[in-house]
């Protein structure tokens, strides 16, 4: 019997389980070697669990995410996390250090009917999680390569270096050395493919921090460079705000 | 060799089945990358760098070669940054991915890019087995060096002593002169292909006064020089493996590798397999690694050089001292790289400095004692 793949959404932009859909010359590939059990992006048709791999897209916003993370969670042999509301909190995890309340006074004509937490977390603040797929969204060729190595029971190749060692592998040139550009990708994990270096901007932080990153360091050569506080605030505040390393840094220049 | 020469250059090489490459501008920077005439060299240019700055601005005169050095070395020309070494199938047979080395002259070698390639051919085949993809790279390669006239701020091969002149290790060798309206290139053969080409070039024999002011050239070149790596390192670092001084640089370096990409002699490399979705196909490819990474160290149960303190020592000492250890040589030729592709300006020759005054301190406050 094959193997079953299921698919789920939390809080999220669907961005990411579409990388899946992407995936056009490997998914009919794909869909011969898995069993597609539960993807609602593609497909109504669902089967019940247990599954073998689970993709979990989103991260947890409400009470009632809470509880549906832990059953899934049961339902499956491995989960791996995908993106950067799953891994680090989202955008939406800038209300995480600020008024809620506030936000949702100012945003919806009638707060009272927002039934949401607080805080956007990610899905391993919750559940144990097997493997985490950085990304906003996720690198096409990570998820195969995720899905290729877990069906065989190996360990995937999933760098852990800086998005640097990405630009200097495709011969990039560095837009903070050579053109005074604030960059995140110092302490960002690589993986997107010299996405926006490649054209000349200055990385936005999608995969979130590194393992040792040395945020306040980088925050002050942004300064160096002629960013102001807000500035350098903000380009701790993008898509990975939420995950520690970046919120932490992030609070040094706010206020 | 007049100053129209060098296209003449180019065609020669051309037509002896070489693709040339030189220093040409892209991005705002310089890349080693093919090039069809010496008009797309970057006349007039120089650098403006800086420990963690690399501008390209206008320079004083209108010479060719004044600019000193594209991002990347030759390392990529024969150390590539990712190939493939073989696939294998069902059956368990590995084929060896073949070698695409075309015929390369790079024109505008450095003196020390051109002991970097040395110390790469050390690492690659000096010990008892010899990496034959490197060799057959390493033999695609004709060389055409410059010596240096003008270093950037962020060189120190004289103190190396891989530079600004070379000696040995290029099929030919240019000194630009400049002097008023005379610009011509002084031409010299370091191989019998070589030789070859430079009878084949336009120009009359040298003269005395030529040859002197070439000399008299890397000479100021050489005492130009802002930065210099502190005598005895070697044995410096290795008396100093527990001092402070590695946790305070740890305090600035980001462990972001971008020293170890650009380094010419950084050979660090890892080995990754991939396979097909069925399982059915696999392949081994190769890749740069960098001591900065946490998967660099690591062993069974965990990494071993967690902080970046470990990381940025294990890369300095063994740059400096254990290469001599290892390949009886340095493995720093002061090419200055390091210092200006760094995104926070650490300088090695500062950090190296700041290890030896600590030392000379504590001399002094012992000899007080």
């Amino acid at each position: 019997m094959k193997p079953t793949l299921a698919v789920w959404k939390f809080s999220s932009c669907d961005g990411c389980q579409l990388t899946l859909l992407d995936c056009e010359d490997e998914l009919l590939e794909l869909a011969e070697t898995v069993t597609i059990a539960h993807f609602l992006e593609a497909t109504r048709s669902r089967q019940p669990g247990p599954y073998d791999i689970s993709l979990v897209e989103g991260s947890v916003t409400t009470a009632g995410e809470v509880e549906r993370i832990r059953q899934i969670r049961r339902d499956s042999r491995l989960l791996v996390t995908i993106g950067a509301c799953a891994t680090a909190g989202g955008v939406q995890a800038l209300r995480n250090a600020r008024d809620h309340a506030a936000f949702k006074a100012a945003v919806y004509p009638s707060p009272q009917f927002i039934d949401a937490l607080d805080t956007s977390t990610p899905i391993a603040d919750h559940v144990p999680v097997d493997f985490e797929l950085r990304g906003c969204p996720i690198d096409k060729r990570q998820l195969l390569e995720t899905i290729t190595a877990l069906l065989k029971g190996r360990k995937p190749v999933l760098p852990d270096y800086s998005q640097c060692v990405e630009c200097k592998l495709a011969g990039t040139v560095c837009v903070m050395v050579a053109h005074a550009t604030p960059c995140m990708g110092p302490v960002t994990q690589g993986g997107c493919g010299n996405l926006c270096p490649r054209v000349g901007r200055g990385c936005y932080g999608c995969f979130g921090p590194k393992e040792n990153a040395n945020t306040e360091m980088l925050a002050a050569e942004f300064a160096a460079l002629g960013a102001d506080r807000r500035t350098i605030r903000d380009l701790f505040g993008n898509v990975t705000a939420g995950a520690p390393a970046f919120a932490a840094e992030r609070a040094r220049h706010d206020g | 060799m007049p100053a129209q020469g060098l296209d003449d250059l180019i065609g020669l090489l051309s037509s002896r089945g070489y693709e040339v490459w030189g220093a040409r501008e892209r991005d705002d920077a310089l890349g080693l990358m093919p090039i069809e005439t010496a008009a797309e060299l970057p006349r007039g240019r120089v650098e403006a760098a800086e420990a963690g700055r690399v501008r390209l601005v206008e320079g004083p005169r209108d010479a060719v070669f004044d600019h000193t050095l594209p991002m990347h070395g030759l390392k990529r020309l024969v150390h590539p940054a990712e190939e493939k070494l073989y696939a294998t199938g069902p059956d368990l047979v590995a084929r060896d991915e073949a070698v695409a080395a075309n015929p390369v002259a790079v024109l505008g070698v450095r003196p020390c890019d051109l002991a970097a390639l040395e110390t790469l051919t050390q690492v690659f085949e000096g010990g008892p087995y010899s990496d034959t993809r490197y060799r057959q790279r390493r033999d695609a390669l004709f060389l055409v060096a410059v010596n240096c006239m003008r270093p950037a701020a962020t060189c120190f091969c004289a103190s190396m002593h891989t530079g600004p002149r070379a000696e040995a290790g290029f099929d030919l060798s240019l000194d630009e002169l400049l002097d008023g309206d005379r610009h011509v290139f002084l031409v010299t053969a370091g191989s019998a292909r070589g030789r070859e080409i430079l009878a084949e070039l336009p120009g009359e024999a040298a003269c005395a006064a030529d040859l002197d002011a070439a000399e008299a050239g890397s000479r100021a070149c050489a005492a130009a020089q802002q930065r210099r790596m502190v005598e005895g390192v070697e044995g410096l670092l290795k008396r100093n493996l527990e001092h402070p001084h590695w946790s305070e640089v740890a305090e600035r370096c980001l462990s972001c590798a971008n020293c170890t990409m650009v380094c010419p002699t950084c050979f660090c490399n890892t080995l990754e397999d991939r396979s097909s979705l069925d399982g059915a196909e696999a392949e081994r490819w190769r890749r740069w690694d960098s001591c900065f990474t946490l998967d660099f160290s690591y062993l069974h149960g965990g990494a071993v050089r967690r902080e970046t303190a470990s990381r940025y020592r294990q890369w300095m000492t063994h740059k400096l001292s254990h290469w001599h250890d290892q390949f009886g040589m340095s493995g720093c030729v002061g090419c200055g790289r390091c210092i200006g592709w760094c995104p926070v300006g650490i300088d090695i020759t500062a950090e190296a400095a700041a290890i030896a005054a600590s030392e000379q301190g504590q001399t002094r406050s012992g000899d007080e004692t």
